[in-house]
């Protein structure tokens, strides 16, 4: 059992130097740095990579499944993210690259871009049928959900609560493997994964008791050995089931062009996701009807854990998925949307707040406030927080101290030996002279 | 109790939802409930364009109680010419250009009512307005 603190997002302690570019960059202020290490604080990590990105030591990395995990299982089966297709050029057809991995050790494949398709239909009947505050949400990031479970509380009951492609296309694999007789137990489905905090989110699910995936490996941990083994085949059997609607979900406006709303709006970029959803809480977006927020830029494309850069590959499912308007093709019946429903309500997680009690969170507030307003504010971040604020927020909360701050430890000094050199200058009245 | 008090000028759109961020966060941190924060940040958004769109200046401050949120509104002018009409929905003296912007649909007023548990609102032609509103 993997404990809830499990996150993908690590440190590698022996790389870390201890400077300041990740916690400055976390939308969360989730790592401070002490020791002379990053420490990531568990339960305000969204797991969106952005110190994956910045982390100049590449001291942060994403732990995910090996390549050796899916032997643990008789019927090992992959399921790659759409934008595995961006990892190789368009000459490289689709039916090549999932043969592929099933010559990686894979019993089959099945598309996440093909599960993709019945989420899409999913989130319109969803749409139809419910009256949901606008504008609804879309769950499908991992990262974007965390967001909003840590920073925007009053914004979750508009998120539209219906399984991500993923976890949908898990739940179609299962269906079909049980219909065919094959034991359940021994049937592991690995994710073939852009992103980190799906890693998390199969590990610690948000909206399941327990994820309908077994693993979840990085596309660059399998990408060498998975293009010697494409080079290799000459003929690959028709595995490919998914059109180019399915497709465009690995990269921004990709699900959203498929939602029959009129006002979409779609958003890459963790930081750029954050100020949207504060525009919606002020009531700004009230007009709109469908929000798509992705916290990697380009969308999934621009994952950590790909290798293509994000702007090579949106162009590349842009030529792969044609010139069409973007409609879904036709699919079975089942499973509807109530089949793909979250089994259980995701709820805000309150990490933020600075007592349970909130009597003493607004004594905390007032001791914080003044506290901030005698640190310099120049935000260099070597007390190890990533702005004075956060400072003075760790200093009530007990986890840190005002002479943590450089300039605070200067004046304090100064003081004292000021206050030395006057000592220094006093006589016991019987060795005093007289003036 | 916690006061927050943020001065906003007219026309000073690129400012608008500043005040209303921080106050969020704020009450965040204080772990009031979601659809409270909902409620107190919409009002006081509104309050913001109300001031930036209509009014010569003005201030608004949030009084934070345990379990509420107090909100004034003080502008220095020009007031309000017909109260029962401002507060009517879709009622709207917003300019052209204005409402080119997406902004004046003649919601501000009602919104902020609709926020508040307790809401009043006072106007004097050429002194200003004052909106005070419990949000609890």
């Amino acid at each position: 059992m993997v404990s809830s603190d499990f996150h993908s997002v690590t440190l590698d302690k022996e790389l870390c130097k201890g400077c300041t570019n990740c916690i400055k960059r976390c939308p969360t202020e989730a790592i401070r740095v002490r020791e002379g290490k990053a420490k990531i604080i568990d339960e305000r990590c969204i797991d969106c990579g952005e110190c994956i990105r910045i982390c100049p030591q590449h001291a942060k990395l994403a732990i995910t499944d090996d390549l050796e995990s899916i032997q643990n299982y008789q019927y090992p089966i992959a399921i790659p993210a759409p934008s595995l297709y961006a990892q190789f050029s368009v000459n490289v057809s689709i039916n090549y690259i999932l043969a592929g991995l099933q010559e990686l050790g894979f019993y089959q494949v099945s598309e996440v871009a093909y599960g993709a398709e019945f989420v899409s239909r999913a989130i319109n009947d969803f749409l139809q049928s419910n009256a949901t505050p606008k504008p609804a949400i879309s769950a499908a990031c991992p990262a974007v959900l965390r967001l909003i479970q840590v920073k925007f509380p009053e914004l979750i009951n508009q998120v539209i609560p219906i399984k991500s492609p993923m976890e949908t296309t898990a739940f179609l694999v299962r269906e079909k493997m049980k219909k065919e007789g094959y034991p359940h137990e021994q049937v592991g489905i690995f994710f073939i994964s852009p992103c980190a905090a799906k890693v998390t989110a199969v590990k610690h699910s948000l909206s399941s008791d327990a994820s309908g995936v077994n693993g979840v490996i990085g596309i660059s941990s399998i990408y060498g050995d998975l293009l010697h083994k494409i080079k290799n085949i000459s003929n690959a059997p028709s595995i490919q089931k998914s059109t180019e609607a399915g497709m465009g979900w690995a990269i921004t406006g990709g699900e959203s062009r498929l939602v029959k709303k009129i006002r979409r709006l779609n958003v890459d970029g963790i930081a750029n996701v954050n100020k949207v959803l504060e525009e919606v809480v002020m009531g700004k977006l009230k007009n709109i009807d469908f929000i798509e927020g992705l916290a990697c830029t380009g969308g999934c494309v621009g994952g950590p854990l790909t290798v293509v850069n994000p702007f090579l590959a949106k162009e590349r499912i842009y030529l792969r998925m044609g010139n069409k308007k973007g409609e879904l093709p036709e699919l079975p019946a089942y499973p509807n949307y109530r089949d793909l429903m979250w089994e259980k309500e995701v709820k805000p997680l309150g990490v933020l707040r600075l007592d349970e009690d909130i009597v003493l969170a607004m004594q905390k507030m007032e001791s914080m406030e003044a506290l901030q307003y005698n640190l310099p504010g120049l935000d260099c971040g070597s007390c190890g927080a990533p702005t004075c604020r956060a400072l003075a927020e760790d200093i009530v909360r007990g986890q840190a101290d005002e002479v943590d701050c450089l300039f605070k430890l200067r004046s304090k000094v100064t003081e004292l030996a000021e206050t030395m050199v006057e000592l220094s200058k006093k006589l016991p009245p019987s060795l005093a002279k007289k003036e | 109790m916690l006061i927050m008090s943020f001065k906003i000028s007219k026309d000073d759109f690129q400012s608008a939802g500043e005040a209303s961020s921080k106050i969020k966060k704020k009450l965040l941190q204080l772990g009031f409930p979601g659809s409270l924060i909902r409620r107190i940040t919409i009002a006081t958004y509104e309050a913001e364009m109300n001031l930036v769109i209509h009014s010569d200046g003005g201030t608004i401050s949030a009084e934070i109680y345990p379990g509420s949120v107090c909100i004034v509104v003080s502008d220095v002018g020009p007031g309000i010419p017909d109260l029962n009409k401002a507060m009517q929905e879709g009622y709207s003296t917003a300019s052209e250009q204005v409402r080119e912007m997406g902004f004046g649909a003649g919601m501000g007023l009602p919104n902020m009512r609709n926020c508040a548990s307790e809401f009043t609102i006072d106007s004097v032609i050429g002194k200003g307005t004052t909106i005070k509103m419990l949000i609890s």
